[in-house]
């Protein structure tokens, strides 16, 4: 899966976890970037990671992110 | 099947507008609001679109059409919380709540009850919700001792008592106590069963204390502990969710969650379903019957299809046993549709399992309207179990507030389908529920004889009535509690009481409460009036006067006013003061005490009337029944002492 499209797959997932009208997000955006990115959306946001990608994360893959590019390269690595 | 709500369809492709267009005109609904609100909410949503659902509640929520029945639900526990609330009141919206969810601070639920001032005592709730974990109540390590084991399951539930107890005065209906999960993770293998210092043995006792606290009446019981059986714990419990972000269970499980903990709030509510339509071909036995006549259908013991509907009949049977009526809508000629009823040995219904029989060609949901008019129940009140998808849909689309569950292809499955979805929920169960489904049989009886009759007045003489008035006992008292909380129609004030309320009023000087029964030549219809009154010097005030749709048009009404005037009057009252209280649902007795000769006092904008009778005035009417009252009696009987 490209990145690309990783990316765009990613946006439509934040717009239901946060439940926003519309967002922007790059390989360097991270939760400061965004108001609704708590901790507790985060955690929603892996749960729809995995349901929509099929695989799960480890805790210790999730502590290590820190933007989105962090996640799509692990997305990418776990659906290659 | 569970965790995905696969008895419900799919969410619409275009949710998110469609949630999002709610949300636009939450602060003036238009037409259809709660409709469309509830056929969006009735579909396979995930935690984020139960999220966004919760927001349009949330949002609706100052102008909400009557419709939607507003929940002011605390929630207290273990671990995090935050999860939950958007899920509970998404699927809230789909059946018919508001349900605004205030959470407790994190964890500190004893401290939160033992403080008067903190939030969740000023916030006015409704309901509470206490949501457990083994971990957190220190249950999920084997016991040194079996003193040890014992003493933690009794700290355990002293712990959930005591918020109980702190909570009780805070809340107005009802308090919620999930059971708790067990351990997945077996210490000794299968001897955790019999080794009671286990995980697992001390979590089962505990649940088991749970459930034998809720049949005081005390609680009302949310059974986790079985729907993460059910789920399979394997998929229920996620340890790396626990260690995070201290999540009681996988988040996925989320949906399911709150659609269990908002049956339970629904069922408070009276919004449980009442009645279980069925089709025929396919879904009670295989083939059609037109075509493949009572020998060629697939029905009984020796083919896995014949048992299949077998097993889903058995199932509709149980249901009716507790009070679930039963009826039927197929396209069919009548007579080729009742042949499998009359004719074939293995039918587990008979005829006269069923109140409505509908089998024409007329379209479904036209059908269905028929039978709740039959049944006088809301349409909302319905379930209809139909193997055509295109039925299905047909009936989602015209009727967005049947239950209509998906089916699989395997009929064997039908009946895992229809329990999981939780139409039928409840949170107690009387003689009078036990009754119930028979009781609108023998009202189908009754309606056949008022046609053979043709005059109301010969056929009401025609029909041996008994009413029995008496004041409110232990043994009545669940059942005047459940229509408190249930009657909708002919309820003057809707004014909802838990048991422990009734309780105390029975005690209450100042206060009159009495219950009616009806017996009469088909049957007994149960307890189908409760009255309270409220003494105010030379003025009764009822507070509360509701009666079951199944006895309308039997003059019971003014049997229970003769009891209300001569219960007043021997307490010295002069005058009975009554109020209406318009909601959405009951329309029917607006004009119950201009009826009943009440002069109207004074009218408000909202539709509230209050009314009088002056009690010197009042004669006491001739009655097409006996009627015997144990209540006045007491009154009396309290006066000379």
């Amino acid at each position: 899966m490209s990145q690309e499209s990783i990316l765009g797959e990613l946006r439509e997932i934040m717009i239901d976890v946060f439940d926003v009208d519309d967002l922007e997000i790059t390989r360097a955006t991270t939760a400061e970037d965004v108001e609704e990115w708590d901790s507790l959306s985060h955690v929603r946001l892996v749960v729809a990671v995995e349901r929509k990608f099929g695989f799960k994360f480890k805790n210790s893959e999730i502590e290590g992110l820190k933007t989105v590019g962090d996640l799509a390269d692990v997305i990418a690595a776990k659906t290659a | 099947m569970l965790s995905d709500l696969a008895w419900l369809p799919a969410a619409a492709p275009d949710f998110r507008e469609r949630v999002r267009a709610l949300r636009a005109e939450a602060a003036a609904p238009g037409e259809q609001y709660f409709e469309r609100a509830v056929a969006l909410a009735t579909a396979a949503l995930d935690e984020n679109q139960l999220g966004q659902l919760a927001r349009v509640a949330r949002d609706v929520a100052p102008a909400a059409p009557a419709a939607f029945s507003k929940v002011r639900l605390g929630l207290i526990g273990d671990g995090t919380l935050s999860l939950l609330a958007p899920v509970i009141s998404g699927s809230g919206v789909r059946h018919g709540l508001l349900i605004d969810v205030v959470e407790g601070a994190y964890g500190s639920g004893v401290q939160q009850a033992m403080d008067p001032t903190s939030p969740l005592h000023g916030a006015g709730l409704d309901m509470l919700l206490i949501a457990s974990d083994a971990r957190s109540l220190g249950l999920h390590r084997a016991a040194d001792s079996l003193e040890d084991a014992d003493a933690r399951v009794e700290a355990a539930l002293a712990q959930l008592k005591l918020v109980v107890q702190g909570f009780k005065p805070a809340v107005a209906a009802a308090i919620l106590v999930q059971t708790v999960a067990p351990p997945l993770e077996p210490l000794f293998g299968s001897f955790d069963r019999v080794e009671q210092t286990s995980a697992f043995a001390m979590v089962e006792a505990l649940n088991r204390r749970i459930g034998e606290w809720a049949a005081e009446g005390q609680i009302v019981v949310v059974d986790i502990a079985r729907l993460a059986l059910s789920i399979g714990l394997e998929r229920w419990d996620a340890p790396r969710h626990w260690h995070a972000s201290k999540l009681s269970f996988a988040p996925e499980m989320a949906p399911i969650y709150g659609d269990v903990v908002a049956r339970t709030v629904a069922a408070l509510r009276g919004r449980a379903k009442k009645c279980l339509v069925l089709d025929l071909d396919n879904t009670l036995w295989g083939g059609v019957i037109g075509d493949d006549g009572v020998a060629g259908i697939a029905l009984g013991q020796g083919s896995a299809a014949g048992e299949a509907f077998l097993a889903i009949q058995h199932t509709a049977l149980e249901l009716r046993r507790r009070g679930v009526v039963l009826a039927v809508c197929s396209k069919n000629e009548e007579a080729a549709a009742l042949l499998p009823f009359r004719e074939h040995p293995e039918m587990v219904l008979k005829e006269d399992h069923i109140a409505v029989f509908q089998a024409n060609w007329t379209d479904k949901a036209a059908n269905l309207r028929a039978i709740a008019e039959t049944l006088n129940i809301g349409i909302d009140a319905l379930v209809f179990l139909d193997d055509n998808p295109a039925e299905r849909e047909q009936v989602r689309r015209e009727l967005p507030l049947v239950g209509v569950p998906e089916l699989p292809e395997e009929p064997a499955l039908y009946p895992r389908m229809l329990m999981a979805a939780g139409y039928f929920e409840a949170v107690a169960f009387t003689q009078d529920d036990r009754d119930r489904a028979g009781m609108y049989q023998a009202n189908a009886a009754r309606a056949a004889a008022v046609n053979a009759s043709g005059d109301l007045d010969s056929y009401l003489a025609s029909l041996d009535m008994v009413c029995t008035i008496a004041p409110v006992d232990s043994v009545s008292r669940p059942r005047v509690a459940q229509l408190i909380n249930k009657s909708n129609q002919f309820n003057l004030t809707t004014r909802r009481y838990t048991e422990a309320q009734v309780e105390a009023a029975e005690s209450d000087p100042r206060r009159h409460i009495s219950q009616a029964r009806l017996v009469d030549k088909f049957g007994d219809n149960g307890i189908i009036c409760v009255m309270v009154a409220d003494r105010q010097g030379e003025a009764w005030e009822i507070d509360t006067w509701l009666m079951s749709c199944r006895v309308l048009g039997r003059r019971v009404q003014e049997a229970c006013l003769d009891h209300l005037a001569r219960a007043a009057r021997a307490d010295g009252a002069q005058r009975l003061i009554g109020r209406y209280i318009p909601s959405p649902k009951n329309a029917m007795v607006r004009d119950h005490y201009a009826k009943l000769g009440f002069t109207l006092l004074s009218e408000e904008a909202s539709g509230e009337t209050l009314w009088t009778l002056d009690l010197a005035a009042y004669a006491s009417p001739e009655l097409p029944m006996l009627v015997d009252d144990k209540a006045v009696a007491g009154a009396a009987l309290e006066l000379q002492q």
